[in-house]
């Protein structure tokens, strides 16, 4: 087994760096906003971890098609690794959502199509690493991975768009919000020095866990090689 | 075309192949001859949708007054509960006695094999919500036959099995099969659900509004079209060795 490469090493320095920045930027440098106060600081995060969800959930697709192509392992431990990463982020969004939602909205949760979405990928994430524990060949599996992330890429914009033909309250920072939005604002120039750097920090910290997460998972798939060779 | 051999001679004739509809119905036949002898699967589905009907009884109070806004949510958790029976029934019956294998041995189209499983769970559905929309008009005393009801729910069914057969037939190639189809189907169906719901309801109103419902159907329509067209290209994926 090798050992970290040396740039794998810094790149994690760096994510652990941008982390502790982001989170200067968020809680101290960003002015206080003046309808919602402290606690539309956690927007930052909210935002940026989500867009990590989001990125995964591409990297998962994209590696899904590759892999069907290639039938190579390794475009199977990307998606995994993927799927992992997105899971974990999609989760963190959705709790500091509902802790901005909890004073804003007056509830932690509502049906609304982004919240529903991102809590229907969680069910498709789970029920992805519910079929791989169901299948002993690494070939199938990988397989039928690759087919469900797909089903599960084309679906979950679908269900975004069902969901969106009822009113929508979640707020639109960027771009046209909706006439029904609650809790929107103008960012400020400092929020969105802020903002973008919470974007790029975890744009950073995503690459390198995912280094991380398909460097573990080379040497999950050597053991294996080594447990069969030992029954054989 | 024949393939030639390197003498320049053609290859011993061969039997024609089946086209592809004639192996989809193949398949269709099949199915229903099968379910026409033991009747395990329509009875199975049958009884099960008429209990969870009979369990919404007492878990909603039906009350007349409230009965027709959620009839369509009824009728569609008890379609989409009874089909997942019927998929995972339907697919391990296949796998069990060794028949998918040779189904894929058989020298035709994969992709006809898995319309013609498709077509068979289509079509246990639609029997089993023929009979069940009577029962529950007759026990709720509420009119559902409205030609657009019977679209609606026409359309769910269509994407609903066509994704169904697909994820049954890779949840019946793990270990934990019986379990794992309503996991991996029902966070994709959702949409297909959702505007099932919605559709069914505008026209269960006393005045349907058809400007209301038609962005619904059309949900429907697209969903139906863009997952057979996803089954149809990974079909084949599934189900090689």
């Amino acid at each position: 087994m090798s050992t970290k490469p040396p740039l794998l090493k810094v790149l994690d320095l760096i994510s652990l760096a941008l982390l502790i920045a982001a989170a200067y930027m968020a809680l101290i440098y960003a002015p206080t906003e003046a309808s919602m106060g402290q606690v539309q600081r956690v927007f930052y995060f909210h935002v940026a971890t989500a867009w990590i969800g989001m990125l995964g959930f591409i990297v998962a697709g994209v590696t899904g098609i590759v892999y069907l192509r290639t039938q190579r392992l390794k475009w199977d431990i990307v998606e995994v690794a993927a799927v992992e990463i997105s899971l974990v982020f999609f989760f963190i969004a959705i709790v500091l959502g509902s802790i901005w939602a909890r004073p804003i909205w007056n509830t932690w949760w509502t049906w609304d199509p982004r919240l529903t979405t991102a809590a229907v990928t969680e069910l498709i994430y789970l029920a992805y690493f519910m079929l791989r524990q169901g299948v002993e060949d690494p070939e199938r599996r990988a397989r039928f991975g690759a087919i469900y992330a797909l089903v599960g890429a084309v679906s979950v914009p679908i269900t975004f768009m069902v969901i969106r033909l009822y009113r929508t309250i979640h707020p639109v920072v960027i771009g046209t919000p909706s006439a029904a939005a609650q809790g929107g604002f103008n960012m400020s120039s400092p929020m969105q020095t802020a903002f973008f750097f919470a974007i790029f920090a975890f744009t950073i910290i995503f690459i390198d866990l995912l280094w991380n997460r398909v460097r573990l998972g080379r040497f999950q798939q050597e053991v294996e090689d080594l447990k069969l060779r030992v029954i054989q | 075309m024949e393939p030639r051999l390197k003498s320049g001679k053609t290859a011993p004739a061969q039997r024609p192949q089946p086209g592809f509809v004639q192996t989809l119905f193949a398949v269709v036949w099949k199915d229903l001859t099968a379910e026409m002898r033991s009747r395990e699967l329509l009875s199975a589905m049958l009884v099960f949708a008429l209990l969870v009907i009979f369990i919404f009884n007492f878990a909603l109070e039906l009350a007349p007054s409230v009965r027709s806004e959620v009839t369509a949510g009824v009728l569609w958790v008890t379609f989409t509960f009874a089909g997942t029976l019927g998929l995972n029934r339907s697919m391990a019956m296949e796998k069990d006695r060794g028949c998918l294998d040779g189904l894929l041995l058989a020298p035709v189209e994969r992709s006809a094999i898995y319309f013609g499983k498709a077509v068979g769970n289509l079509t246990f559905i639609l029997i089993m919500a023929a009979i069940i929309l009577p029962l529950y008009a007759l026990f709720y005393g509420i009119n559902v036959f409205r030609p657009g009801l019977l679209l609606v729910i026409l359309l769910g069914s269509v994407g609903y099995t066509a994704i169904g057969t697909l994820l049954a037939t890779m949840a019946v190639q793990t270990r934990t099969r019986d379990v794992l189809l309503p996991i991996l189907l029902f966070p994709i169906t959702l949409p297909v659900l959702i505007a099932s719901v919605k559709a069914s309801s505008g026209f269960l109103e006393k005045a349907p509004d058809l400007s209301a419902i038609l962005p619904w159907l059309n949900f429907l329509i697209a969903y139906d079209i863009i997952f057979i067209a996803l089954a149809f290209m990974f079909f084949d994926y599934l189900v090689e060795e």
